[in-house]
């Protein structure tokens, strides 16, 4: 069981933001992600994306805004659970127990949730049938190439992870592409050589195509795919791909006896808490009138938030107002040197 | 103000008054037409914005770029007639625009 002053659920812009703010005030904290890496949407939808309206910072991209607040919390150790969706979050005694999917625990007096528009979960095919074979022939990442050797793998997708698997797999296995259009938006490098493999047998490309239907008893056996003229092509095949990105779920979140509105958690706009004691929302998630989607209004929460949390934290204590410029406090809790 | 028509797939009509120069997302948000689900609030990010436009309209809306192209190839069952709603622009030429809103957006 892990003991912390605050556990933030989501590494994005606002969660690390107020993970700075916490440790700031001297509270510890613990961050948990479902994603494998931190930076939320700045990393997983937009890296590359210039972003202009972080003040005092005319241009950065996703990627660059991220890197700079993982530097800014760098001076102080933050445990981050990357990887992990947050499951449970109950009450136990004046505390929170919260529980992820792997089996992690936290006893916590206080819960920020920044969890963006929630969490990334893999987008799946259209076809209800597909439920049936997901994880054992159809799948959304790959975790083990070794089951497709020899196989035949229908990949679907026309971006960087449909493309890199498709040659990496066309190696040891049949592959046959599918995709809804005959531009691919991978890097060019991999669309070259996929039409280059395509050309000498290696890969089997469909374009135009989309899957209509899967079949098999207790494993995928073909699948049928139906282009703009509604031409029908049933292929056999052991495995299906599906490359179709991330799509943002609320998840688990809708089940902690929150105000939810419209997909958002309804907070306060003192302390950004929700209707629950201990528990707030900020950043993109959170709703309060005038809520403004902008990574700059989740960091204004954050930092209310985290002074909120101080209360929870350090009952017998009473909080201070202090500016990084003179606290001598702060400064060493930053480890830099006072005047 | 422009009148923009949404069929959703309960085969129910909705028609609103949008603004000029609102996107298509922005007005259904505004006035919860259901099935938008617009997560990324009009980044060109998520495709949960997802419609199909009319036939007849189709053709008077300006290009998609390629951003919103590969936004498309993640949306729910996407068609010929697909466009993201969040890059319509609402404007007078636009008035009486019918776009059906697909059975999900995820």
């Amino acid at each position: 069981m892990n003991k912390t002053d605050a556990l933030i659920i989501g590494a994005g812009p606002t969660g690390l933001f107020t993970a700075h703010q916490l440790k700031l005030i001297g509270l510890d904290c613990e961050i948990v992600d479902n994603l494998d890496k931190i930076g939320g949407q700045c990393i997983e939808l937009y890296p590359d994306k210039p972003i202009y309206d972080i003040p005092a910072v005319p241009e950065c991209t996703g990627e660059e805004l991220t890197n700079n607040l993982i530097n800014q919390i760098k001076p102080f150790s933050i445990k981050t659970h990357l990887g992990e969706r947050v499951d449970e979050v109950k009450k136990e005694g004046e505390k929170w127990f919260v529980k992820t999917n792997l089996g992690t625990t936290f006893l916590t007096p206080n819960v920020i949730i920044a969890g963006g528009v929630g969490s990334f979960e893999p987008r799946k095919f259209p076809s209800k049938e597909c439920e049936k074979f997901e994880n054992k022939s159809i799948f959304y990442s790959v975790k083990d190439k070794k089951i497709f050797e020899g196989k035949t793998v229908s990949i679907f997708g026309g971006g960087d992870s449909a493309l890199d698997w498709a040659v990496e797999l066309s190696k040891s296995s049949k592959v046959n592409l599918i995709h809804r259009r005959d531009d691919f938006r991978g890097a060019q490098a991999t669309v070259d050589k996929v039409h280059e493999l395509a050309k000498s047998g290696k890969i089997n490309l469909f374009t135009k195509y989309q899957l209509t239907n899967v079949s098999g008893k207790d494993n995928l056996e073909s699948i049928e795919i139906k282009n703009d003229n509604k031409e029908i092509k049933t292929i056999k095949t052991d495995f299906a791909l599906g490359f179709f990105g991330l799509i943002m779920q609320l998840g688990p979140i809708a089940d902690w006896g929150l105000n939810i509105d419209k997909k958002t958690v309804v907070v306060d706009t003192e302390k950004f808490e929700t209707n629950q004691k201990g528990i707030y929302a900020v950043g993109d998630i959170c709703s309060y009138p005038g809520k403004l989607k902008l990574i700059l209004s989740g960091f204004h929460e954050g930092a209310l938030a985290a002074r909120a949390c101080f209360k929870l934290a350090r009952p017998n204590e009473k909080y201070r107002f202090e500016f990084t410029t003179s606290s001598k406090t702060i400064k060493d809790r930053l480890g830099v040197k006072s005047d | 103000m422009p009148k923009i028509i949404f069929n959703t797939h309960d085969n129910k009509t909705h028609t609103i008054d949008v603004q000029n120069g609102l996107t298509v997302m922005e007005g259904a948000v505004q006035n919860d037409i259901p099935g938008i689900d617009a997560d990324c609030g009009g980044g060109m990010a998520c495709a949960t914005c997802h419609v199909y436009v009319d036939e007849d309209w189709f053709q008077k809306l300006p290009q998609k770029d390629d951003g919103e192209e590969d936004m498309l190839d993640m949306a729910f069952e996407p068609k010929k007639n697909s466009r993201l709603s969040c890059q319509i622009i609402v404007s007078d030429e636009l008035d009486g625009l019918v776009v059906n809103i697909p059975s999900k957006q995820s």
